[in-house]
C-alpha cells in the first residue's frame, strides 16, 4: 500500500513580540508531527482549539512555510514544487464557505478560477470541466450562475468542494468542512464527500472537532494535543479501545443522542492547555486524572504497535 | 396549575414581510429543563428575544398568551420589562465575546447587574460577583474581577456570562446555543455546571440548541420548531422513543451516534432546505422536504395527540405513517 502523503516531523514555531526588553515569547503551535495516509484513505484529527489542527493543514496546503520538517506526495517533496503544481496535488475545504468564496463572483468563475491560474487550458476546456464537476457536487448550470450570496449555507459547500476538485487533486484537506452548517445539510456534504472519495480515488486529510463526524468518515484518527499526536489508530480501534487518557476524556465528553444518561464528568479541570506555555514532561499531565510524578519530569516517547496504532503515554 | 413561563399563539414578524415565528405554543415549568430545538432560521432565537423583549427594531410580535409567572409580558411597558429583564429572568448568548463588554473589567459588568436591579453598594455587588464566579468554578475570582474579556478563555467568559445571568437570584434562564462555539470537553462542563445550579437554585432554563445529544442528555421536555411553527413537543424520552413528525425523525436520522456508526452507508439526512414563509402561507411548511407529503399536506393541517404530553403538527396520525411509503 503506498502512501499518498507522508508527514515527517513537521514543526511550526511562532514567535510574537511581547516588549521591548523582554524576550520574545515562543509558540510551538505544531511540534513534531508525523504520519502517513495511504492513497484512497482518509485520516481524521480531532483535538481541542488550540491543538494546532488547523497549522498543520495550513503548512501541508502550502500556505504556511514550516520550521521544520517535510511532506512527500507521491514522493516528491511538497516544498520544493512551485504553486501551480502544487495546487494540482492537494487543494482544501474550509470550514466557512461563507467567508472561502469571492462574494463578486459567480459560482462558475470561482470553480473556473484554478483551471485559469495553471495558465496551460483552453476555454473550452475550462467550460466543460467546470459543468462536468458542477453537476458531479449536485449543482445546476442554473446555480452555476449565481452569485455565493444567492445560495444556501449547503450549495455554497458544494461549491467550494467544486473548485477544490476542479484540478483533479490526489489530496484533499477538509478543515471542519461542516461546521458551519446545520445537521440535515451537514449529513448531505458528508454523504458528498464519501461518494466523490470512492469514485474519484481521492485522499482526504479530515480535521473536525465533531467525534462522531470523524468516527463516520475517518478510516484512521490521530487526537492532538498541544501541538503533538498523542494517539493514532485505525477508526474502530481508537474509538472502541483509547489507549491515551485525553483520549478517553474527549470520548466521554461526546454526548450522543441518548436519553436518562446525563452530563458526564470527565475530569479535566480547569487548568486549559497553553500553546504559549506547554508544560515539562507529558503536555497533558496537568489536566490528566492518572498521572505519575514521571509524567511532570519525562516526556513520553511515541509507543508504536502495529497494528495497535501510536500512543504517547507513560501508562498507555 | 399556570406554569413559570407560558406562551400562547405567539407571533414574530420582521417588516411585515418575513413571518420568524408563526403560532408557536410552549410551556416552562418552575425548575424543569425546556429545550427549544431546530436548525438556523426555524425561530427559535427569535422566539427567546420575544420572550426577553429583545426583538431588534421592526420586529413586531404579538401572542395570545406570553406570561412570566403570572404577569402579562406584552403589556408592561418597557421600563416595568427591564426591571425584569436580568432580574427574574435572564439570558445566555452564544458567543460570550460579543455579548461583554471588551472595554470594562468582569467585575464592573458583574456589579453593574446588581446595582442596577438592586441597588446594591459596589462592595456587596463585588462580593456577589465573587461568590457567584466561585460558584460557577472560576478559580482566583478575586484576580478575575479585575481582568477584561478578551484576557479570558471562551469556556471562563461563558462561565463569567453565566455567573453574570446568575447574580440577582433569576427564576428563568434563557440560554441560546450557550455551548455551540466551546470544545466538546469545556461543553460538556459548562453543562454539568447548569444542571447542578438548577438543581440547588431551582431554575428554569429554556435551553435553545440543534445540537439533539444535548437535548437527550439535559432536558426534561422538548419543543422542535421547523420555519416558525412548533412541529412537535414531547418529553424528552418519548420524543426519542417515538419521534412523530418527519421532521423530527429527519433530524435523529441525519446524527451519527458514535459506536453505531455505519461507515458503509450513507448518513440519513433530509433532502432540500429551509424554505423562505412569507405571510398568507398555508399547510405544512416541510412538505418540500418530506417523503410522505401528498396532496392534503398544503391545506390546514391538524395538531395530533401521540400521547397526553406529546403533540405533532401532521397530517398523519400516529399509525399511518407505516402504510404511507416514503416516495
Amino acid at each position: 500500500m503506498s502512501a499518498a502523503i507522508e508527514v515527517v516531523n513537521l514543526r511550526r514555531e511562532f514567535r510574537s513580540r511581547t516588549g521591548l526588553l523582554t524576550s520574545d515569547k515562543r509558540v510551538m503551535a505544531v511540534d513534531g508531527v508525523t504520519f502517513s495516509i495511504p492513497a484512497g484513505g482518509v485520516l481524521g484529527i480531532v483535538g481541542e482549539s488550540g491543538c494546532g489542527k488547523s497549522t498543520l493543514a495550513r503548512m501541508i496546503l502550502g500556505l504556511l512555510p514550516p520550521t521544520a520538517g517535510t511532506v512527500l506526495v507521491d514522493g516528491k517533496q511538497l516544498f520544493d514544487l512551485d504553486r501551480k503544481a502544487r495546487a494540482r496535488l492537494i487543494q482544501p475545504v474550509f470550514q466557512d464557505p461563507f467567508a472561502s468564496l469571492n462574494p463578486r463572483r459567480r459560482v462558475a468563475d470561482i470553480v473556473a478560477l484554478p483551471l485559469l491560474a495553471q495558465e496551460t487550458f483552453a476555454a473550452d476546456e475550462i467550460e466543460r470541466r467546470v459543468a462536468q464537476i458542477l453537476e458531479r457536487v449536485g449543482l445546476s448550470a442554473e446555480i452555476g450562475r449565481r452569485f455565493p450570496s444567492q445560495l444556501s449555507g449547503g450549495q455554497r459547500q458544494r461549491a467550494a468542494i467544486a473548485r477544490a476538485l476542479v484540478l483533479e487533486p490526489r489530496i484533499v484537506i477538509c478543515d471542519e468542512p461542516t461546521s458551519a452548517l446545520d445537521v440535515s445539510v451537514q449529513a448531505q456534504i458528508l454523504n458528498l464527500l464519501a461518494d466523490l472519495r470512492r469514485d474519484l480515488g481521492l485522499t482526504y486529510l479530515f480535521i473536525s472537532h465533531n467525534l462522531a463526524v470523524v468516527e463516520h468518515v475517518a478510516s484512521e484518527v490521530a487526537v492532538m494535543y498541544l501541538g503533538r499526536i498523542v494517539e493514532r489508530n485505525e477508526t474502530d480501534a481508537l474509538f472502541r479501545g483509547p489507549r491515551h487518557p485525553y483520549t478517553k476524556a474527549l470520548l466521554e465528553s461526546v454526548l450522543t443522542p441518548e436519553p436518562g444518561l446525563g452530563v458526564p464528568d470527565v475530569g479535566l479541570g480547569d487548568a486549559m492547555p497553553d500553546p504559549a506555555n506547554i508544560p515539562p514532561g507529558c503536555r497533558f499531565h496537568p489536566r490528566c486524572r492518572i498521572a505519575v510524578e514521571r509524567c511532570r519530569s519525562d516526556p513520553p516517547l511515541p509507543m508504536v504497535r502495529e497494528p495497535e496504532g501510536m500512543v504517547e503515554c507513560h501508562l498507555a | 396549575m399556570s406554569a413559570l413561563l407560558e406562551i400562547e399563539d405567539l407571533q414574530v414578524s420582521f417588516g411585515g414581510r418575513t413571518a420568524a415565528v408563526r403560532g408557536a405554543s410552549l410551556r416552562v415549568e418552575k425548575g424543569e429543563t425546556h429545550c427549544l430545538v431546530g436548525e438556523s432560521g426555524c425561530g427559535k432565537s427569535v422566539t427567546a428575544l420575544a420572550i426577553m423583549g429583545l426583538l431588534a427594531r421592526g420586529g413586531h410580535c404579538s401572542a395570545k398568551r406570553l406570561s412570566f409567572a403570572g404577569a402579562d409580558l406584552l403589556s408592561l411597558s418597557d421600563r416595568e420589562m427591564s426591571r425584569i429583564r436580568g432580574n427574574r429572568m435572564s439570558m445566555i448568548f452564544q458567543e460570550p465575546m460579543t455579548s461583554l463588554n471588551p472595554a470594562f473589567t468582569v467585575g464592573s459588568q458583574m456589579a453593574e447587574v446588581l446595582r442596577r436591579h438592586r441597588g446594591a453598594s459596589r462592595t456587596a455587588a463585588l462580593d456577589r460577583a465573587v461568590e457567584l464566579m466561585g460558584r460557577v468554578g472560576i478559580t482566583a475570582p478575586e484576580m478575575r474581577l479585575g481582568q477584561f474579556p478578551h484576557q479570558l478563555s471562551g469556556g471562563l467568559r461563558q462561565r463569567v456570562m453565566i455567573a453574570m445571568a446568575l447574580m440577582c437570584d433569576p427564576e428563568l434562564l434563557v440560554a441560546d446555543e450557550p455551548t455551540t462555539a466551546l470544545d466538546v470537553t469545556v461543553q460538556a462542563q459548562i453543562l454539568r455546571l447548569l444542571a447542578t445550579l438548577q438543581r440547588e437554585l431551582g431554575l428554569a432554563i429554556l435551553l435553545i440548541t440543534h445540537d439533539l445529544g444535548i437535548v437527550a442528555r439535559v432536558a426534561d421536555r422538548v419543543t422542535v420548531m421547523y420555519a416558525g411553527e412548533v412541529v412537535e413537543a414531547a418529553s424528552t424520552a418519548e420524543l426519542f422513543r417515538s419521534p412523530q413528525h418527519p421532521y423530527t425523525r429527519g433530524l435523529l436520522s441525519c446524527v451519527p451516534a458514535p459506536g453505531r456508526v455505519r461507515r458503509d452507508r450513507p448518513l440519513g439526512s433530509i433532502p432540500g432546505t429551509v424554505p423562505a414563509i412569507s405571510p398568507g402561507f398555508t399547510g405544512c411548511a416541510f412538505r418540500s422536504r418530506c417523503a410522505h407529503a401528498d396532496a392534503t399536506c398544503a391545506g390546514k393541517i391538524p395538531r395530533r395527540q401521540a400521547s397526553a404530553a406529546h403533540d405533532y403538527l401532521c397530517r398523519l396520525a400516529p399509525a399511518e405513517f407505516a402504510e404511507s411509503q416514503p416516495a
